[in-house]
């Protein structure tokens, strides 16, 4: 295709869209809803996951915490009889100063709030690893026999359920854009038939004069590309300034502590800038070809 | 040169609108399409046009069969056929040049060619000083010029005109086909569709004569041969 052809096209296809100001407008809007709506659902997804996975990856060991006042002799008891399990690797002794130490770590920042306390008000505990993953129910089962041990700190039922609504959330998500996919292709093959009706004279002649069908019917897929170029454009600043906004807030209320579980805007928008612009493109371009079928005969 | 060999054209496998027509038409000739209405001559212009296909026989066109070209040569094959219709067909939100420029742009030719044959064109129809009027701002037998020149702007070998004098006064008519014969006498085949019996009659060219979907009468120096 020729550089002047191509500009030709383009121009056509920007008076389609302003021609019908109204429904190109409408057919922008229903991109940007529907996309909207995706991300709001990847970004469910994506945390959920995210938190999944750091759960995950901190769970081939787990805290057992041991009752309040027991003798040396008992804890080192309790140590020797944990490491006599089956599956178990190995313990590590953590005292109630060491997991202080190590909460004020992890608060950085904000440690210097956790020596106001006059009371340590962590217990001691052992963190027990695990040979295999797979053994970890029976393991557990076993320690939580042992006389002295207060609580385990075991992960796996909460990660299973977050996956499990994740994947939930994944399914329903999809569906739903499915529908709105549909409604704004709908709507967009619509508006490219008011473009279709509008020209209608003009290819009649084109097709005398010995147009090519493909010269023909480009400035309506241009058309096409426009609205769902536009419409994922606005979803994605929306999208990002949206969530940028939700996860400050989230920051600054509750310090860094549950920022590493969620996923910053930044990785967020690499990850859907790509695919909202494939998607709003794909739409627009559907939207015209079936707009094209049932009412353009070349 | 345009053949036609047993050519017959039958819509829904009922309707017969052409049936066993045999006509040959040599590169430069001048042809008037005469008969009824509904008798088959808009369909005869289809298959020129391509606009439809025939359901039988050849029709040959520049040397190849073009009942058997593919969908996608058409708009190809179009292009050395220029076309003119009764009710003008000009684009009304584009001026006289625009409209004459726009089916050069259409075939994809280049700026510097369409600047310079679109003046050319718009002064052999007799038009260089409405170039920048648009369609409403003209008169009938003004616009069908125009039209005209639209149809060869692109040099094609043979121009159709559909009852091109259809809406317009005897005198307009007459300018029309005084423009239609230039463009004849420049080596273009001419085929008009007509019900202008005076036209007809006094330009003394070649007619063909379709009723009830068959060629009737096929004279060399013709007469129009109907009391309207």
């Amino acid at each position: 295709m020729k550089i002047k052809t191509m500009g030709y096209m383009i121009k056509q296809g920007f008076i389609g869209l302003w021609r019908n100001r109204g429904m190109s407008f409408a057919s922008i809007a229903s991109v940007t809803a529907s996309l909207l709506v995706l991300g709001m659902i990847i970004i469910l997804v994506l945390n959920m996951n995210n938190i999944a996975e750091m759960g995950q990856s901190q769970f081939d060991n787990i805290q057992v915490y041991l009752e309040d006042e027991l003798e040396n002799e008992q804890i080192s008891n309790i140590g020797a009889e944990l490491e006599n399990i089956q599956g178990v690797s190995y313990v590590e002794y953590e005292s109630q100063d060491d997991a202080l130490e190590k909460m004020k770590e992890s608060w950085g920042e904000q440690g210097y709030l956790l020596e106001t306390l006059e009371n340590n008000p962590l217990p001691d505990s052992y963190v027990v690893y695990f040979q295999e993953l797979e053994a970890s129910q029976a393991v557990v089962r076993n320690i939580e026999r042992i006389t002295g041990v207060d609580e385990v700190r075991y992960y796996q039922d909460v990660i299973d359920n977050l996956v499990n609504i994740a994947d939930f959330v994944q399914l329903a998500g999809l569906i739903l854009i499915g529908i709105l996919g549909l409604i704004a292709m709908f709507i967009i093959s619509n508006t490219i038939k008011l473009t279709l009706n509008a020209r209608r004279q003009e290819i009649s002649i084109m097709k005398y004069v010995g147009a090519t069908n493909w010269f023909i019917r480009w400035p309506f897929v241009v058309e096409g590309i426009f609205l769902g170029f536009f419409g994922s454009l606005i979803a994605l600043v929306v999208v990002y300034f949206g969530y940028e906004y939700v996860y400050n807030l989230v920051y600054a209320r509750f310090y860094a502590l549950f920022a590493e579980y969620i996923v910053s805007a930044e990785a967020m928008l690499q990850q859907i800038t790509v695919m909202f612009i494939v998607i709003g493109i794909g739409v627009g371009i559907l939207g015209s070809l079936i707009s094209m079928r049932k009412h353009l005969k070349v | 040169m345009i053949e036609f060999q047993n050519v017959g054209k039958t819509y829904r496998q009922q309707v017969v609108a052409l049936q066993d027509v045999n006509i040959k038409i040599n590169k430069g000739e001048f042809v008037f399409l005469v008969g009824p209405s509904g008798a088959g001559k808009s369909t005869f212009i289809k298959l020129l046009l391509h606009e439809e296909k025939a359901t039988s026989g050849k029709i040959m066109m520049n040397d190849e069969d073009i009942t058997k070209v593919s969908n996608r040569r058409i708009p190809l094959l179009r292009r050395s056929i220029g076309v003119i219709f009764q009710d003008f067909r000009l684009l009304p939100n584009k001026t006289v040049y625009e409209n004459i420029a726009f089916a050069m742009e259409i075939v994809e030719a280049k700026t510097k060619d369409i600047r310079r044959q679109v003046p050319a064109v718009l002064g052999l129809v007799g038009l260089s000083d409405k170039a920048k009027k648009y369609p409403n701002e003209l008169s009938g037998g003004e616009m069908q010029r125009v039209s005209i020149a639209r149809s060869i702007i692109n040099n094609p070998s043979i121009v159709i005109a559909d009852e091109p004098t259809g809406n317009l006064d005897p005198d307009t008519a007459w300018d029309i086909m005084r423009v239609l014969r230039n463009i004849n006498e420049r080596g273009t085949t001419v085929i008009m569709a007509t019900h202008a019996k005076d036209i007809v009659n006094v330009m003394e060219q070649r007619v063909i004569a379709i009723e009830k979907g068959s060629v009737i009468r096929d004279d060399k120096k013709g007469v129009y041969g109907y009391e309207d």
